[in-house]
């Protein structure tokens, strides 16, 4: 699936389209096919997101959504070394998750 | 230390309110990202991969208390509650909000600090000896001759605009510790044969993807003649530097393209020329600045010794200590590698507490090290074992200096958006592997720096042992170098073979340390015994 993510303008949070807005949680994040471009355009020219770019990610089975590459998927949880920091600092796979 | 005067303050405080009006124009939608990209990098104000970073300048490395609480107070303010000291003697804050930068700014300025020019194609913050003032070994502090430097650099016009960013390092001693070979421009403060002190400049040094050891362009420019000097090695590189191609735009490029003669030969023509403009500073102006940075309160007739009879503090003071010019003190190095932790990382707790212990034990002064540490470089012997507890209390007293486990690493994958894989998990998985004290001891000194990509922030070209993430396929993948230095005897590391996955690097680098075991003679550290025997048997013991 391709999704879309960038940095929150004001507080250069890391966020996820969501087809509606822009969420903080990889999880929310929903394939936007080829109208990326068109969403991006739109979003930057609104000051709802900075930086922004689509990659590619998968969709698993229990709906989780997991960024191709590492740098994403680093994104989406935060820094390895700091899990206290990270969105879902409870969760025990994280580390692996990443990997 | 110096400060400021009323025209750098003015400056400084002109900069945060024409910020302050440039991200509220940004956050009003008056100007667009590409417009205002250049201005907030010009601040130090980056977008990493979770957030805004900003890089704030620590001017040669040097601090007070008073700066340094502030720093603390910022990280706990505006960020999460910790910093993280770098290679080039800042810190940064990886949590920022664009929103707060203008006020965090502000903070700054009211104790002299900024964060001008610590990113784009400038001339950024110049680094030092992080013993200036207090090595035994210096000629001269050199830091009076940084200060002139910055002072000069500081928005200077015609030097906004460079074909890529330029660093400047200045010493003033045979030992080198501040890597000085390895910048663009290398100042070492010496002495000629008629006892006058001068400048030697070694021009076109540096790491990244291209990494050179700086030629020496003129052995011997007078003190006054310095700035004209850097002035026409910066012109020279400003009319020729390439600006077509972003990895051949270094000066290091172009001195090795036209050649160290011909490159000598044009600045010193441009010299001749600036000399005709009298641009030198007033002796009373260098004798000015110098004055900030005379005697701190050293006091006089102290006896070289202390008490020695709690083991644990005697291998620290053993470790962690280094000779003083003047007799009665040592400067003391405060270790930012836990085994485990994150090299260069404080927590605001940590960062206000060496900021007191400072103004305590220090005549008020801290430095920060390239190899991310902390110094403070005043301490009196007498008062090491008290300063110790307080360090030891708060988990800042890691007696490993130089050791294997005192790992120089990059911010990485972790945070950086320029990375290709994580130095800090390899740091931390490595200085494990280490922890224990005898062990590190046994080895001796060894310099081990990561890097998570090929800019080499974390200095890995100059690792006695050094590690490279890449990026293979989308998996990190780690490569092996071995016989850097950064010293004043500067050399590249080279590639050992094909790289590692992240356990692997670990297991080669334990292998490592087993061959220079087993081949060391008498009193040779890592890098002598390399330097002797050569990569082959580290090369036969990895690979078979």
């Amino acid at each position: 699936m391709k999704i879309l993510t960038g940095n929150d303008l004001g507080s250069g949070h890391v966020v996820w389209w969501d087809g509606q807005g822009w969420s903080r949680h990889v999880n929310d994040a929903v394939d936007v096919g080829d109208a990326a471009d068109t969403i991006l355009a739109a979003e930057e020219a609104a000051r709802r997101v900075n930086a922004s770019y689509a990659i590619s990610a998968t969709k698993g089975a229990d709906g989780t959504v997991r960024p191709d590459h590492i740098k994403d998927r680093i994104r989406a949880l935060g820094p390895t070394v700091r899990p206290d920091l990270a969105l879902q600092p409870s969760d025990p796979q994280s580390g692996n998750w990443v990997i | 230390m110096y400060q400021y005067d009323q025209y750098d303050q003015a400056m400084v405080d002109a900069r945060v309110e024409e910020f302050r009006g440039q991200v509220a124009r940004r956050m009003a939608g008056e100007i667009t990202e590409d417009q205002f990209k250049p201005l907030r990098l010009k601040n130090g104000l980056y977008l990493q991969l979770h957030a805004y970073m900003l890089r704030v300048a620590i001017p040669y490395g040097t601090l007070n208390g008073r700066q340094m609480r502030m720093l603390g107070d910022i990280a706990d303010k505006y960020d999460r509650g910790y910093g993280h000291f770098t290679t080039r003697q800042n810190i940064q804050y990886n949590w920022i909000k664009l929103e707060d930068a203008p006020q965090i700014l502000a903070d700054l300025a009211t104790v002299e600090m900024h964060a001008i020019q610590t990113s784009g194609n400038c001339i950024r913050n110049i680094s030092s000896d992080h013993f200036a003032g207090a090595a035994a070994d210096e000629l001269v502090d050199p830091r009076p001759y940084a200060e002139l430097l910055r002072q000069w650099s500081s928005f200077h016009p015609e030097f906004d605009y460079l074909p890529r960013k330029f660093k400047i390092a200045v010493i003033a001693s045979d030992t080198d510790r501040a890597a000085m070979r390895l910048h663009d421009i290398g100042i070492q403060i010496v002495k000629n044969e008629t006892g006058e002190i001068g400048a030697r400049f070694y021009v076109g040094g540096g790491m990244g993807r291209t990494p050179m050891i700086a030629p020496v362009i003129r052995e011997f420019v007078p003190v006054l003649q310095m700035v004209s000097y850097a002035e026409a090695c910066l012109r020279v590189y400003n009319r020729y530097g390439r600006r077509d191609n972003k990895y051949k735009a270094r000066i290091k490029i172009l001195v090795h393209e036209i050649g160290a003669d011909e490159y000598r030969r044009q600045v010193e023509e441009e010299f001749a020329h600036i000399l005709t403009l009298g641009l030198e500073p007033p002796q009373a102006e260098f004798e000015r600045i110098a004055g900030f940075f005379a005697d701190p309160g050293l006091e006089r007739g102290l006896a070289d010794g202390y008490d020695r009879s709690d083991p644990d503090f005697a291998v620290w003071a053993d470790q962690n200590t280094t000779p003083h010019k003047q007799a009665g003190y040592k400067a003391v190095v405060i270790s930012l590698k836990p085994a485990g932790g994150i090299p260069g990382d404080a927590t605001a707790d940590q960062i206000r507490l060496m900021a007191e212990l400072a103004e305590v034990y220090s005549l008020d002064e801290l430095r920060v090290t390239h190899t991310q540490n902390i110094v403070l470089p005043h301490v009196k012997q007498s008062d090491l074992y008290a300063l110790w507890q307080k360090l030891d209390a708060a988990g800042l007293a890691t007696a490993n200096l130089d050791l294997i486990g005192d790992i120089i690493a990059c911010p990485g994958l972790d945070y950086c958006s320029l990375a290709n894989a994580r130095s800090i998990p390899l740091a931390q998985k490595i200085s494990a592997r280490f922890a224990e004290p005898e062990r590190q001891r046994t080895l001796g000194e060894l310099k081990l720096k990561i890097s998570g990509c090929i800019n080499a922030c974390g200095h890995h070209h100059a690792g006695n042992i050094g590690i490279l993430g890449v990026d293979r396929k989308g998996t990190e993948n780690y490569q092996l170098l071995l016989g850097g230095s950064e010293a004043a005897d500067t050399s590249l590391a080279q590639i050992v073979g094909p790289g590692f996955s992240e356990d692997g690097i670990v297991d080669a680098i334990e292998t490592v340390t087993n061959v220079y075991l087993a081949q060391r003679a008498e009193g040779e550290r890592f890098l002598d015994t390399y330097r002797r025997v050569g990569m082959a048997p580290f090369k036969e013991a990895i690979y078979g």
